[in-house]
């Protein structure tokens, strides 16, 4: 097949995605009011609580809020990344996966296409959020604003495949809700979301590790360092790293002649 | 005259549940032909099938003599689906459904366009072309999917069960459409159902009980085999419902 048409295919799948968000407002706001009310609860409450030393890429003491906005820039991605991966579940059960997998297009181009279709909704949600944010203050530098997006989609990669994991070994939505809180939840608390990786270590010395093997941890340092403009090697391989693993588990999950789609498929 | 769909000694398992047992199927090109069988006959599962969403790991399956396991792609690109469950996205306009599905097949933007025009005048719903699919009836929606799966210009056509829950209106309009698009080419189409009122004598009927193709040909040989008056009075005699 030439170039031409998988170029045409990716358009397509990309515009659908698109226009998809744009006409389910909800989903919109939803996705924006979330990290607000997060920001507002979490900073309020907890900037008392926890002073934030001076730690990298910070250089001077900064405030709460400014601390848990890389964090809650990678929750946008991984709520995105499973809400794309639900409707994936929805969509296989209401058949518009189907339409999608009957494609003459190779499977593995269709996947990738739909995920980075999903990454590029996700990276539209974070600029509204931190649009937002500056007017809480939450302001990093000018040139932070350009050097986060290579790492919004690395990130958005990474969590965008996972969820395409998950959409691929789930066989029924009611069993997605059960994933939303055994993945979303415990993905979130247990990493450098909310709290730097050293003060965990101090209360706990396990829960440092889960922490640090994490992969939304890296997701969150990732964006952490190229919002100020630093490029930090080990998390940045980390994301690779996890994508490649999720990306190769979710193309087998839906390659027919394998995977899960094959167990719910018979022979 | 070409054979449009081949399938050899297919079986299929869902764990020890046996859902196809040695399928053996030959559709024409031009043909129309109903795959006839009641429900749980196997009729979704041999489209998955055929459609590569499901794998089949017995005998062989070639459409245009791609077989759709070594060819997919190739197979894939000669086959047009209707499924059984709706398929649009609702929250999209008819014209952005159908230039989706015909990103997924790589045409261009000018093709889509003019092909999108032709089916949907021929399906005659032009006015509805930037309405939401939500707004449309059931009837309508079916044949907005009819018109998408013909985007591409396949050479074989699918539908699984496409009248299930129209009125009577809708549903005969849909099968005079589709037995329509035979008659002008080289289209081959197969029709599922469990309806046996919707074929008609001069056809060819395939007719699967619990997994199994019982009967095949045309009608009137069918209904002359079993010494019957009718399709339906045939069908009965074959899958051994009293009546
Ligand atoms: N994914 C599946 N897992 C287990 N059994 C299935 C599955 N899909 C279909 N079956 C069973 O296989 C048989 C054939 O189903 P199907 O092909 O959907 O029939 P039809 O489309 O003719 O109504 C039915 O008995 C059904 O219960
Ligand atoms: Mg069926």
């Amino acid at each position: 097949m030439k170039p031409i048409i998988y170029l045409r295919c990716f358009k397509g799948i990309v515009l659908r995605e698109a226009l998809r968000f744009f006409h389910q407002k909800e989903r919109f706001f939803s996705a924006l009011v979330r990290p607000l009310v997060w920001l507002g609860i979490f900073a309020a409450g907890f900037r008392s609580v926890l002073g934030v030393a001076i730690i990298p890429p910070y250089e001077t003491y900064i405030p709460y809020e400014v601390y848990i906005a890389p964090g809650l820039i990678a929750m946008i991605q991984l709520f995105n990344g499973m809400q794309s991966s639900l409707s994936m579940v929805y969509d296989r059960e209401m058949g518009s996966m189907k339409t999608m997998l009957v494609s003459p297009i190779p499977r593995w181009f269709l996947l990738i296409s739909k995920l980075l279709a999903g990454v590029f909704v996700s990276i539209l949600q974070v600029y509204a959020f931190l649009i937002i944010a500056s007017f809480w203050e939450i302001i990093p530098p000018i040139a932070g604003y350009f050097t986060i997006l290579p790492a919004l989609i690395f990130t958005g990669l990474m969590l965008g495949s996972l969820g395409m994991f998950l959409s691929s070994a789930i066989k029924q939505l009611e069993n997605f809700a059960g994933v939303m809180n055994f993945v979303i939840f415990p993905m979130f608390f247990a990493s450098s979301a909310l709290y730097p990786l050293w003060k965990i270590e101090e209360t706990s010395e396990w829960l440092y590790y889960v922490c640090f093997y994490n992969p939304f941890t890296y997701a969150v340092e990732s964006i952490r360092f190229s919002l100020y403009s630093q490029f930090n090697f080990e998390y940045t391989a980390g994301i690779v790293i996890f994508t490649v693993i999720f990306l190769i588990l979710s193309i087998l999950g839906y390659d027919p002649a394998r995977g899960s789609l094959q167990k719910k498929g018979g022979s | 005259m070409s054979t449009a769909l081949q399938i050899k000694n297919v079986s299929h398992k869902f764990g020890e549940f046996k859902a196809l047992k040695n399928v053996s199927i030959k559709i024409d090109s031009g043909d129309f032909t109903v795959l006839l069988g009641l429900n749980g006959a196997g009729k979704t599962t041999l489209y998955s099938l055929i459609t590569r969403l499901y794998n089949n790991n017995s005998g062989s399956i070639k459409i245009h003599n791609f077989d759709v396991r070594e060819k997919s792609s190739d197979a894939l690109k000669n086959i047009g689906v209707v499924f059984q469950q709706p398929t649009l996205d609702l929250d999209l306009s008819v014209e952005e459904n159908l230039h989706y599905h015909s990103s997924l097949h790589g045409l261009s933007f000018g093709d889509a366009k003019e092909r999108i025009e032709e089916e949907i005048q021929r399906i005659d719903l032009i006015e509805k072309l930037k309405n939401k699919v939500r707004s449309l009836s059931g009837g309508q929606r079916r044949r907005v999917e009819i018109a998408r799966s013909l985007l591409h210009k396949p050479k074989l056509l699918l539908l699984d069960e496409p009248t299930v829950g129209l009125d009577i209106g809708s549903r005969q309009m849909i099968l005079k459409h589709v037995k329509s698009l035979c008659k002008r080419g080289d289209l081959a189409v197969l029709w599922a159902t469990h309806l046996i009122d919707e074929i008609d004598k001069g056809e060819k009927v395939v007719i699967i009980h619990k997994g199994e193709i019982v009967e095949s040909g045309d009608v009137i040989k069918i209904v002359k085999k079993t010494k019957q008056k009718n399709i339906r009075d045939a069908f009965n005699k074959l899958v051994g419902v009293k009546v």
